[in-house]
């Protein structure tokens, strides 16, 4: 051993050491390993709203497989004999009755199902929220359209298995949804009534439907999002990371923290953040109170059944659709259901899987992309996707029409015609709104950059003219105009995002420096704009005849000078 | 007189036999009008006398047979009832219907739950605090049994039921408009189905047995006194029970738990991964 270090210098001394040595003599893993640990990502809080999509499949996994542990996918009748007195004696399917005995005789039994369809319904939203940065960031741009296409992938199958683990308690309120399952099933043309008898084994309901969507749910679905996910990760390594442009950052670098200890510690904090969120939902917000809805019966229905929120707007865009059946000659007819609940959803993600692909077609725009655009630079985009947000919001809200109508003492009837007309009016006044907004905001930054920083300090001139004075954030020509190109990364507005003010301590909360030691660096380094004198070149705003520097004249005197 | 027969002036500028033909017929006119009114007269007075021999008796009968609580119900129904339903509750086209065989049992329901006297003409009759007091509303509720008949009030323990069977029933019946759990449901047109929340075992017993507004009647054939009293005990016991999830969002489902996962949830993740932005 000692030989041994003697003749290589960087040889481990420890055990540890040693071990690892071992381990990479058989395995070759070091290199990889090093490689993969010092990957850099980069830093931005929109890029970890994937990663929260992530942590909920996680605990939904973790949850779900406790739950699997109690619940019987059975829709064969029992008498209920539990512990919850007001359906003792009724009859229902054992999947209802194990999904009772789950939330009141089961230990945990009730956290985990609460916590397991909170995180359903989070693992949704971050999702969409996810998607919604990369849409609007331009993240999706070649070479990154694989990823895009799976990630869309993912979202359809994270609704399909929301919907199926929907079902599997079999109460009144998810069997009511089957039942609409099942007439959309009925009203697609020719083939419905074929795939409605394959998929219920016969007619509604029948004796399988709830086995096969159990399967679907814990094994099919769950199996492919995994492949998909690990897939949608592995790219996302090999492809690297975009970032937004700004000082440093090119086209063929990536600027950020390394995968370890940094970017691990992050991740690893955010697993708990989500974690945290996900259990305090479920330990103290009630979701999905089966046994106030009662047993599947196709005899009952309630007021307000509604879908979980992702699946609502398609809820809303049946009730907004006019009933018109189209009746064919030979007893054959399209019913109205066809249209919004098989015919929208198949149009909206057909076109959200291939939106890269047109607008690559469109704007003719092949090259790769590792720098992301703001929203504002790409306008177009930008308006396109609020016009969207707009629409499915329109939808969404009328998923739940009558919930807000007799909450808020409005007419259902309205609530239905509000729908309608603001689906197809509130898109384009949203387009030109987003349109004006990206533009303006564009005009902002490019005048930053040709006038300077507003100062906020006033001057008289001889002649008595006042002008506000102007901080120029770079060189300027001979007639005072800023020479930076526009570059679509964020432009400073404010005196003190160039250093006008000193340094804060920084914190969120608390602060995480030591005030003291902050303030002897502020000391060292100056004040303001005089400190960046010796190294800038820096000129008085767009009035060469103005003379005199703003940090001379203009700035305002500290009051502890 | 002169309003409805026109007497025509231009006759009397002309002379001559027409004239004198004019004269006559007009003299004969009046003639026949005063025997008309005279007529009239006399078969008034003969009904006004007739009236007064045979009606004293009728009239010692009403006023023996009109109780105490009665004529205190018949006063205060003139006084805040009778613009819509009608002198005779009989009713008033396009404000109000007939109070003819409602019975004490809808009275109470109505009045109870602040419902009569209306606001306004609207779609629905909002819930609001109770105008008449219950000696008031038992006054009210003589007033209109003494006039049609109808259902009256249930007596005895109105929560003696089967829970389950009231849940079964519940759920068949009521939930439709109610939701699930009585929260309430919008129905067509700005009508909606009031929440059960706060509502008095009488007050659904009565609903059911007369059917206000939008709601249908569930008469003794339809539903037994003992189911009725089964869906009280189910709606009361669900109403009183502790959430053991926790905070119940309303207990309206979907809508209210979408709200919840992103005004709560999503936001402060949102919140958090701010926070570790700030923290880099």
């Amino acid at each position: 051993m000692a030989a041994r270090t003697a003749t290589a210098p960087g040889a481990p001394t420890t055990r540890l050491g040693k071990a690892g040595l071992e381990i990479d003599d058989r395995l070759v893993v070091a290199g990889p390993l090093r490689r993969t640990l010092n990957k850099v990502f980069p830093d931005h809080w929109s890029f970890l709203l994937g990663e929260i999509a992530l942590y909920c499949f996680i605990i939904l996994l973790l949850s779900g497989t406790y739950l699997t542990f109690f619940y019987q996918a059975s829709m064969t009748e029992v008498t209920y004999d539990g512990s919850y007195d007001p359906l003792r004696g009724i009859d229902m399917s054992i999947a209802y009755a194990s999904t009772l005995d789950l939330s009141f005789d089961v230990r945990g039994g009730l956290f985990m199902r609460q916590l397991h369809h909170w995180a359903a319904l989070m693992f949704v939203a971050a999702i969409v929220v996810h998607l919604l940065r990369i849409f609007f960031t331009g993240a999706f741009r070649r070479p990154r359209e694989s990823n895009w296409l799976i990630g869309v992938v993912i979202l359809i199958l994270a609704l399909l298995e929301g919907f199926s683990g929907y079902s599997l308690p079999d109460d009144l309120l998810s069997g009511t949804g089957l039942r609409i399952m099942s007439a959309i099933i009925l009203a697609i043309p020719v083939v419905g009534t074929w795939v409605h008898w394959a998929v219920f084994g016969g007619d509604y309901i029948g004796e399988l439907i709830i086995g096969r969507l159990y399967i679907a749910h814990v094994l099919l679905i769950p199996a492919i999002l995994l492949a998909l996910i690990a897939v949608h990760l592995l790219i996302l390594v090999k492809q690297k990371h975009t970032q937004f442009p700004g000082p440093g950052r090119t086209e063929h670098n990536v600027v950020g923290n390394r995968l370890f200890p940094t970017f691990a510690g992050k991740a690893t904090g955010l697993l708990f953040v989500v974690f945290g969120a996900c259990a305090a939902l479920g330990g103290l917000v009630q979701i999905n109170p089966v046994w106030l809805w009662g047993p599947y019966n196709p005899a009952q229905v309630s007021a307000a059944s509604q879908p979980d929120w992702y699946i609502m707007w398609l809820d809303g865009s049946s009730r907004l659709f006019p009933a018109w059946d189209i009746n064919l000659p030979g007893d054959y007819t399209i019913p109205a259901l066809f249209w919004p609940t098989a015919v929208l959803p198949g149009i909206v993600f057909t076109l959200l899987l291939f939106y890269p692909m047109i607008e690559r077609k469109l704007t003719g725009d092949t090259a790769s992309h590792h720098l992301l655009q703001r929203p504002r630079d790409v306008p177009v985009r930008t308006s396109l996707g609020m016009m969207s947000i707009a629409f499915y919001v329109v939808l969404l809200i009328s998923g739940g029409n009558d919930v807000v109508a007799d909450k808020f003492d409005i007419s259902l009837n309205a609530m239905t015609w509000a729908g309608r007309i603001g689906m197809v009016l509130l898109p384009p006044i949203v387009y030109v709104i987003t349109y004006r907004i990206c533009l303006g905001l564009q005009q902002h930054d490019r005048e930053v950059l040709e006038h300077g920083i507003e100062t906020g300090v006033i001057r008289r001139l001889p002649h008595g003219e006042f002008i506000e004075v102007h901080q120029p954030i770079g060189p300027v020509d001979a007639h005072g105009h800023g020479q930076l190109a526009y570059g679509g990364a964020p432009v400073p507005k404010k005196m003190n995002q160039v250093g006008a003010a000193r340094r804060a301590v920084r914190g969120f909360f608390s602060p995480v420096e030591e005030p003291t030691a902050v303030e002897i660096e502020q000391r060292a380094e100056g004040r303001g704009l005089s400190a960046g004198e010796s190294e800038r070149e820096l000129t008085s705003s767009g009035r060469p005849s103005e003379g005199g520097r703003p940090s001379d004249g203009g700035r305002p005197q500290d009051p502890r000078d | 007189m002169s309003t409805t027969n026109p007497q025509p002036d231009a006759p009397l500028a002309d002379a001559g036999t027409p004239v004198d033909r004019a004269r006559a017929r007009r003299r004969s006119k009046h003639r026949r009008r005063l025997a008309n009114v005279a007529g009239l007269m006399a078969s008034l007075i003969l009904t006004g006398s007739l009236y007064a021999v045979l009606a004293p008796a009728q009239a010692a009968d009403d006023v023996t047979s009109e109780s105490a609580a009665e004529a205190a119900g018949r006063e205060l129904y003139e006084r805040s009832c009778i613009s819509c339903h009608g002198e005779n509750l009989e009713g008033v086209p396009n404000r109000g219907p007939s109070l003819i065989g409602v019975g004490a049992a809808s009275v109470y329901f109505q009045v109870h739950t602040g419902r009569m006297p209306l606001v306004r003409q609207e779609a629905d009759a909002p819930d609001k605090p109770a105008v008449f007091s219950d000696e008031e509303i038992d006054q009210l509720m003589a007033y209109v049994q003494a006039n049609g008949g109808g259902p009256t009030l249930p007596s005895g323990d109105l929560r003696e039921g089967d829970l389950a069977l009231g849940g079964e029933l519940f759920r068949l019946n009521c939930a439709s408009c109610h939701n699930f759990v009585g929260q309430g449901g919008a129905l067509s047109s700005g009508k909606a189905a009031p929440s059960l929340e706060g509502s008095s075992d009488l007050e659904i017993y009565t609903a059911m047995l007369t059917g206000p507004e939008n709601m249908p009647v569930f008469g003794d054939n339809q539903l037994t006194p003992e189911e009725k009293r089964s869906i009280i005990l189910y709606v009361q016991t669900i109403q009183n029970m502790a959430d053991p999830g926790g905070a119940g969002v309303g207990r309206i489902g979907p809508v209210g738990e979408g709200l919840v996962i992103w005004v709560v949830g999503m936001s402060a993740l949102l919140f958090g991964i701010f926070w570790m932005g700030s923290k880099a």
